[in-house]
């Protein structure tokens, strides 16, 4: 019992190399379209063509009688499977019955309406094809504020005024700070209508086995465990005999936090045909039925005082809903009004949100989810503000910021901010691209006729979602850690990780909490059957409550095998490090693997201790936590072309301490790609029929490499008190402080022109004719 | 139709519809599952394999115009286990997040760095046009083909 110790090098905050990429990187991952199963069956689905539309008859005999076909279904056939379910809930919400296929009438276009079940997945196609559906068209209704206007047509009929809930909050006395403000800036701002578009679509297989009652579903999601839950409600299965197994998941940005008609239309097909099948949706399928993101349109009045103090906010959103609540969808305008005060000191603010129906795809979380609008309203109107008071942007920013010694600070929308320096950011960003000088070369370049802006937000964000009480399934995490007698250690999280690289940070941790080699570590999620129940991941919670969930494991592991290694040293006096329990007094070791060992046999056990090195925790975070951080955008506008340069990229985020320095400019990086995928060129565009004109990558513009200017991305560290790990989250801060930094700094190139605010997306078409006006 | 395809070195011989695309011929018939399919229309390039040392997207093209020709998809890349200098670079550089555009993306950058040794940051941006990444914001990516062309 006296090895040599090996001393463990610390990888928390090391930048090395994804453990998950070697499958990545040969093509040998499994995503749900690679499964393959003896006598698998293939599903593809008809959808209406039309935004509304009653169905007078389908007939569905050529399909059926189509060579390969097993079964065809319609909205009879499966009008008993639970709704889809809406898991938001808000006073007097009104929540429309949604049947997993269409039965008499549909509300969107691509809404499922047939379902062709064949042994290859060519001739569902065909059949679909075949299916006769007798349509009559109704009136439909793509914009929210004309769905409000009386005479619209209604979504649903039942309820002619389009709306689906109001909600009011208020905080402080916003009447008094309007009534007294020396200032006053009102503006309309939109937040378009974005397409999550994740690179791997939706897909299904679903396998059922009679005999044991059971069913196992494949599906893409960041849920599984919650998709357990539900999708045995709707199709009236044992939740225990129910398996959700995701495996590789291509990305999800919140269009993944969900359940859809498909997850039960395939388990109900498994049920009824006894044979496994899969449906796996197309990029067409996935611009129209899976969720949408933002959607709003948001009327703001900011009031402050001459000296550039803000004294109040007024916000009435109207969230486009779509025609039905996904799993979501009301909640996500909600998180936009707790986000509406931004980093500032201001105390009074008040906000109505209407929620509207419109014949179009539902909307749900996307990237950010929420916070990206109220950040874009809340730093436009700092940027409007600082014109019209004709003050510095940056100035005006650092004189309404939180102070330090103000943290944890109450806010006006009833959060508790965590701890921050949110001056410290914005100061380093200005630092870095010189701003003084930089001001001097725009003057400079203004008078060559030149159109060059300077832009920036400062953003807060609420992540590690979160405390249960603000989430509606519980808003904690959990993780299991096992010791096997060998000593290799399996880390199994609630957490769902489908590219952020949790395998590796995950493991970190565990490496340094045990001082165990990385290589001896194997981190599993996404199997209802071998994880504890878990929440999932999204929100910016993978490493903020499923790594601090994972911590407390180890910490719980660690006693006990403190305890292991004290009986067999010995001794009641040890520590542990570096893979051993150490005696203080002998310094004599007993290594991980001999502790596995002996706690396996179990021919002798410490006193009140079980065999066996397992253990579980569930942790509940106290509180959300708080990343902020401030990005500054350089552009250039050409006034011939109304292209926009962006010249230099900025971001200085601040998201607690870092674990992995690669993996968070990552997601940097790719945050930013989506925020700057609004600011410039997505958009999904909804005619007056509610036809979505731009569903297909063709029409809808993805951002791609040449668009992408280089990111300069720094840091600022403010730990969160939050969590032992210190951690904040990052997935979404990129697209939260992108967006309106790029909209203000091409304001700011065009204010020369009389131009004071740009909405969304800024193409070459709506600059050039702002700058030729 | 009954076509002859030498797929990472090996020969293969189907009898195919002709209607067949390329991409499932790959992934269902062959059972190679690293090319994915991310639209179907060949603009995101999800689906990039070689077929007689160009790159080509594999949703475009007919299992059958494969006939008689050299394919070669992400799992052919590695030899004897040892990885290709692009793939180690994706690795490297942290250029796969979620990884579904990543075998198209590594078949893609591949190509420029074959056709263009040396290229400029503008470059290899401008040979990444027709793969679509949704993760990574193209940063690494661009940092991983840079390295490969040094490597």
């Amino acid at each position: 019992m006296a090895t040599t110790i090996t001393k463990h090098e610390t990888l928390v905050g090391k930048a090395i190399r994804r453990r998950e990429d070697p499958r990545l990187i040969t093509g040998t991952a499994t995503y749900v379209d690679d499964i393959q199963m003896p006598g698998m069956h293939h599903a593809a689905i008809l959808r209406s063509p039309y935004a509304a539309a009653k169905i007078k008859s389908i007939n569905i005999d050529a399909a059926k009688a189509h060579p390969g076909v097993a079964a065809v279904f319609v909205g009879a056939d499966t009008k008993d499977v639970g709704p889809v379910p809406c898991g938001a809930s808000l006073p007097g919400l009104r929540v429309p019955h949604h049947y997993i296929l269409a039965i008499d009438r549909v509300y969107f276009v691509g809404h499922p309406v047939a379902v062709v079940v064949a042994s290859d997945k060519y001739i569902a196609r065909d059949a679909v094809d075949l299916i006769e559906v007798d349509w009559e068209p109704t009136g439909a209704i793509a914009d929210p504020e004309k769905a409000l206007e009386a005479g619209s047509p209604a979504v649903h009929p039942e309820w002619p005024d389009n709306t689906a809930f109001t909600y009011h909050q208020e905080g402080g006395d916003a009447a008094k700070a309007f009534a007294e403000a020396e200032v006053v800036i009102k503006q309309r701002i939109t937040s378009q209508r974005l397409v999550p578009n994740s690179m791997e679509t939706r897909g299904v297989v679903a396998d059922w086995n009679a005999a044991d009652r059971s069913m196992i579903l494949w599906s893409s999601t960041q849920i599984p465990h919650l998709m357990r839950t539900l999708v045995a409600l709707m199709l009236g299965l044992e939740e225990n005999r129910m398996r959700v197994i995701t495996p590789e998941v291509g990305g999800g940005f919140g269009s993944k936090l969900n359940v859809y008609a498909e997850e039960a239309l395939m388990g109900f097909i498994a049920r009824k045909l006894g044979k496994p099948v899969k449906w796996i949706e197309s990029r067409r399928e996935n611009f129209l039925c899976t969720t949408h993101g933002r959607g709003h349109v948001d009327f703001y009045e900011i009031a402050a005082k001459k000296d550039g103090t803000i004294t109040g906010l007024r916000v009435k959103i109207l969230q486009d809903l779509g025609a039905y609540h996904q799993l979501l969808t009301p909640a996500i305008p909600t998180l936009s009004v707790l986000m509406l005060p931004g980093l500032y000191r201001f105390k009074n603010v008040t906000a109505d949100i209407v929620g509207v129906f419109t014949n179009c795809t539902p909307t749900d979380a996307y990237r950010g989810a929420g916070r990206p609008e109220a950040t874009h309203g809340i730093e436009r109107m700092v940027d409007m503000l600082a014109a019209e008071l004709k003050m510095d942007p940056a100035e005006l920013r650092l004189k309404n910021f939180v102070h330090n010694d103000e943290f944890p600070f109450p806010t006006a929308t009833g959060l508790t901010y965590d701890s921050g320096d949110y001056a410290a950011p914005l100061n380093k960003a200005l630092e870095i691209v010189d701003y003084k000088s930089l001001r001097a070369k725009q003057a400079a370049a203004r008078k060559e006729g030149k159109l060059m802006g300077i832009g920036m937000s400062t953003y807060g964000e609420i992540c590690a979602l979160g405390p249960s009480p603000a989430t509606p399934a519980g808003g904690w995490e959990s993780a299991t850690v096992k010791i096997d007698p060998t000593g290799k250690v399996t880390l199994m999280t609630g957490s769902c990780h489908h590219g952020q690289g949790e395998e590796t940070t995950f493991a970190q941790i565990a490496a340094d909490e045990l001082g165990v080699p990385i290589d001896d570590i194997l981190v599993l999620r996404g199997d209802t059957a071998i994880v504890q129940y878990g929440i999932g991941t999204f929100g910016s919670r993978g490493t903020a409550v499923g790594g601090t969930a994972m911590y407390f494991a180890l910490q719980t592991l660690k006693d006990k095998i403190k305890r292991y290694g004290a009986m067999l040293l010995d001794s009641d006096d040890v520590t542990y490090a570096d893979g051993n329990v150490i005696c203080n007094k002998t310094g004599k070791n007993a290594p991980l693997a001999q502790i596995a060992g002996a706690a396996h046999r179990a021919m002798k056990l410490p006193p009140n201790t079980e065999p066996g090195l397992f253990a579980t925790y569930f942790w509940e975070p106290p509180n959300f936590t708080f990343p902020f951080g401030a990005h500054i955008v350089v552009t250039e506008v050409d006034k011939e072309t109304g292209k926009i340069d962006i010249n230099r990229y900025v971001a200085v985020d601040d998201c607690g301490r870092i674990l992995n320095p690669l993996i968070v400019a990552g997601q940097v990086h790719g945050g930013v790609a989506q925020g700057l995928g609004q600011a410039l060129c997505e958009h999904a565009v909804y005619d007056d029929d509610a036809q979505l004109v731009s569903g297909e990558f063709m029409d809808y513009a993805m951002p791609r490499a040449s668009m992408m200017p280089w990111i300069e991305a720094e840091h600022t560290c403010t730990p969160s008190p939050v969590n032992p790990l210190g951690v904040k989250g990052v997935g979404e801060a990129g697209t939260i402080g992108c967006s309106p930094a790029i909209v203000n700094s091409v304001v700011d190139a065009l204010s020369p022109l009389g131009v004071k605010h740009i909405d969304m997306p800024m193409s070459s078409e709506k600059i050039w004719k702002l700058a030729n006006a | 139709m009954k076509i002859n395809v030498t797929i990472n070195g090996q020969a293969h011989s189907h009898d195919v519809e002709p209607r067949l695309l390329l991409i499932h011929y790959l992934r269902d018939t062959v059972g190679l599952t690293g090319p994915h399919i991310g639209c179907e229309t060949s603009l995101c390039g999800a689906c990039t394999v070689e077929v007689d040392g160009n790159a080509v997207k594999a949703c475009t093209m007919f299992a059958v115009q494969a006939d008689g020709h050299d394919v070669l998809t992400i799992e052919g890349l590695a030899v004897d286990g040892k990885l290709h200098k692009m793939q180690e670079a994706f690795w490297n550089e942290h250029g796969a997040q979620c990884g579904f555009c990543t075998p198209g993306m590594i078949m893609a950058s591949k190509q420029i760095i074959e056709r263009n040794p040396n290229p400029t940051d503008e470059e290899i941006r401008h040979g990444l046009e027709g793969n679509i990444c949704r993760c990574t914001g193209y940063q690494h990516i661009v940092n991983a083909v840079r390295a490969a062309a040094k490597a």
